[in-house]
């Protein structure tokens, strides 16, 4: 490890790192890190490319630019994951996001969900940043390098995410009645995905102090879920969990058909450059 | 303070007011009184280029979703966003003259109001970012770089704002193009299509010909327009043909050519039937692109309503407080 | 004076667009941006948005107008809160200081050239 330090001194935790960066440093990941890193950036991607739907039909222009922030944060985080992990393979960033079937996709079920309405959305969102905050929060501190680094400028931007959710969960659920009645739907369609966000399995553990365990995010992530929900006047919604299995490659319906309409263009012309 | 302003007597002297300072080429700014028509040409027309932008969000939001690389995906969603920004930038603008977002809004969604009509062409392939940004881009900036010097304080901010911001909107498309110009034969062929569909739609984005232009001659007057409709289409002309050689690809017009005499570029006809046409409402894409806004404008109304309903309690809430203590 | 603005950027008020019966219905209000660009200068006015409430407005705002590092600190008002001076005063307001150059350094020629002055 202390090699890899000793090479990755230009990227130091708070600098804005950029992919750019980290494609041309020469450090490389163990196979394990490279499998974890690409858990983060799948997950980021994934939900970029939901996201980003929303730029042109958001409720109102300002909300169309600041969704478009959050989704453009999200691909930032994907293209630094995904170009660390790529250097484990000789690949590139594009390469993952472009060449890897569905079942070698490592993102979780809940940011594979559809977008819904804005509730829906946001009820998402809300579970998405505070997971993703809690998560880089502790990232910061990897005895890897990039990792740490990614998510040091990682966290400041969700922590803003986070703050977005946060306030249209009020705005939503204390508004009228109809948004609240959405608002509510909104976190029983999310709901059942959440636990997956939490689950250890063998490679976070091989991997620690390096990754964190998620499980050991829970408390934190359930703390500030009830204070807002308490503020909100909202309950956790009482529903059985679906069944994960997105860490193994094994996801929804719903990935499919996502990454069909990410891939077609980049497939149609293999080799191509852009 | 406020002294009566209409009895007859008074608006000639305000009348003289405004013309000395559209004489010593000075800027109107929102307070000041103004003739009815000049608040209405420019409520038009700063509407109109606020919708444009909006409108103009879709074509290019369509490839969001399958833009080919990470790297392209992150700047077309920056580019459309921003589209969204300078939108606002415009109506912000549009709304010191008077007339409320809600009401602008209402009249686009109602097909009432115009808007570029270049955005009622489909973005069929990929190589469309690429010739949006290069052409349709390139013709708006040739369009916007003199407003940023219209009368009219708000509109010139507005507009210097969203040059500075859009000279990465060009810069990307031309890369677009020039990575697929130098990419395989179908890359190419993509590219050599776009250039072929979106010329003379962006030529025809300066409007019609001068002689057949009769808004333009009072817009000048008033220092809100610059150049004619001509004149900066001859000056486009003239930069999108060296352009097109940087690029390997060519403009489908063998009748280009520069005039000596009159020292501007020329082109072949356009076709202003089409423009007229698609102005009218009849274009590929005209109702798709209003009922898109419309369903997000709609389909949000309940949003809206729900942060304002918000506002209001938290509002009373506070003044129950206050009371209270 | 003037009052504030419903339409933005100083400018005159909007036909109402109130809708009775529907209290909720009614645009979100307009407020007026401020974009302090880095330490030691002022904030100075960048433009209008729309927002339902003040912590939406200056969310809003920092999307809106520092998506290229363009801010270190923002403010948000009401545009219907800023009171501004009556330009139909026609120029009075503003005549006083007209001709009163001894307010300026340069009305003061006899001590030009002596050092540090």
């Amino acid at each position: 490890m202390s090699e890899s330090n000793a090479s990755a001194t230009r990227i130091t935790p708070g600098n804005a790192l950029r992919p750019e960066d980290i494609a041309a440093s020469d450090v490389r990941p163990s196979e394990a890190v490279a499998e974890y890193a690409l858990r983060l950036g799948d997950d980021a991607l994934i939900l970029a490319q939901r996201l980003g739907w929303w730029i042109s039909r958001a409720p109102e222009l300002e909300e169309d630019v600041a969704l478009g922030n959050i989704a453009l944060d999200q691909i930032g985080h994907a293209r630094s994951f995904l170009t660390y992990a790529a250097r484990a393979w000789d690949k590139t960033e594009d390469d993952l996001a472009y060449f890897r079937g569905e079942d070698e996709f490592r993102s979780t079920h809940l940011v594979e969900q559809p977008n819904g309405d804005f509730a829906r959305t946001i009820a998402r969102q809300l579970v998405v940043s505070q997971y993703q905050f809690a998560l880089y929060s502790r990232l910061v501190s990897s005895s890897d390098a990039t990792l740490a680094a990614i998510a040091a400028k990682a966290v400041k931007e969700v922590d803003y995410h986070r703050d977005h959710a946060r306030q249209w969960v009020l705005r939503l659920a204390l508004g009228t009645e109809e948004s609240r009645r959405r608002m509510i739907e909104g976190l029983i369609l999310t709901w059942p995905y959440v636990g997956e966000l939490f689950e250890d399995d063998s490679l976070v553990k091989e991997l620690e102090g390096t990754a964190v365990l998620p499980s050991s995010l829970r408390e934190s992530f359930d703390a500030e879920i009830h204070g807002l929900f308490a503020e909100a006047d909202l309950e956790v919604p009482e529903v059985p969990a679906a069944v994960g299995g997105g860490r193994r490659g094994e996801h929804s319906e719903h990935l499919g058909y996502l990454l069909a309409e990410m891939q077609v263009l980049a497939r149609e012309h293999p080799g191509a450059t852009w | 303070m406020t002294t009566a302003t209409d009895t007859p007597q008074d608006l000639t002297a305000e009348q003289e007011q405004f013309d000395r300072l559209i004489a010593e080429d000075s800027r109107i700014e929102p307070r000041d009184w103004m003739p009815e028509a000049y608040r209405k040409t420019l409520t038009r027309q700063i509407s109109q280029h606020a919708h444009s932008e909006i409108i103009g969000m879709q074509p290019e939001a369509n490839w969001i979703s399958r833009a080919p690389s990470l790297k392209r995906k992150a700047i077309l969603m920056a580019k459309v966003q921003d589209e969204a920004g300078h939108g606002l930038y415009l109506y912000s603008a549009a709304e010191t003259l008077g007339t409320s977002r809600d009401t602008m809004t209402e009249d686009l969604i109602a097909g009432k109001a115009r808007y570029s009509s270049i955005f009622n062409y489909p973005a069929r392939t990929w190589a469309d970012m690429g010739a949006i940004g290069w052409l349709v881009d390139g013709a708006a900036i040739a369009n916007q770089v003199p407003l940023c010097r219209a009368s009219y304080g708000p509109y010139g901010r507005a507009m210097v704002r969203i040059c500075k911001e859009e000279s990465f909107h060009q810069r990307q498309g031309f890369e677009i193009l020039l990575e697929l110009s130098n990419g395989t034969e179908a890359q190419k062929k993509m590219a050599q299509d776009a250039v072929n569909r979106w010329y003379a739609p962006s030529l025809m984005m300066f409007g019609p010909p001068d002689d057949d232009s009769p808004n333009s001659k009072q817009s000048m007057a008033w220092n809100i327009k610059r150049f004619s409709n001509d004149e900066l289409r001859s000056r486009f002309v003239g930069m999108i043909v060296e352009q097109v050689k940087v690029l390997g690809l060519t403009l489908p017009d063998d009748q280009i050519r520069f005039n000596e005499e009159t020292g501007k570029w020329e082109h072949g006809p356009l076709d202003w039937n089409e423009f007229k046409e698609v102005l009218a409402g009849r274009g590929p894409c005209n109702a798709q692109r209003l009922e898109r806004r419309r369903a997000a404008h709609d389909d949000g109304a309940w949003v809206r309503e729900a942060a304002a309903a918000y506002a209001a309690k938290q509002a009373a809430k506070r003044n129950e407080l206050k009371e209270a203590a | 004076m003037v009052g504030g603005s419903q339409t933005g950027d100083d400018g005159a008020k909007a036909p109402s667009a109130e809708q009775p019966g529907h209290p909720t219905a009614e645009p979100w209000p307009l407020w007026e941006v401020f974009v302090r660009s880095s330490r030691g200068l002022s904030h100075v006015h960048a433009g209008s948005l729309h927002a339902p409430d003040a912590d939406m407005a200056v969310r809003n705002a920092r999307d809106l107008y520092t998506r290229r590092n363009e801010g270190v600190s923002l403010w948000v008002v009401p545009a219907s809160a800023i009171i501004t001076s009556d330009p139909d005063a026609k120029g009075q307001f503003f005549e006083s200081p007209q001709g009163k150059d001894y307010r300026h350094a340069t009305y003061y020629t006899k001590s030009e050239g002596v050092k540090h002055l």
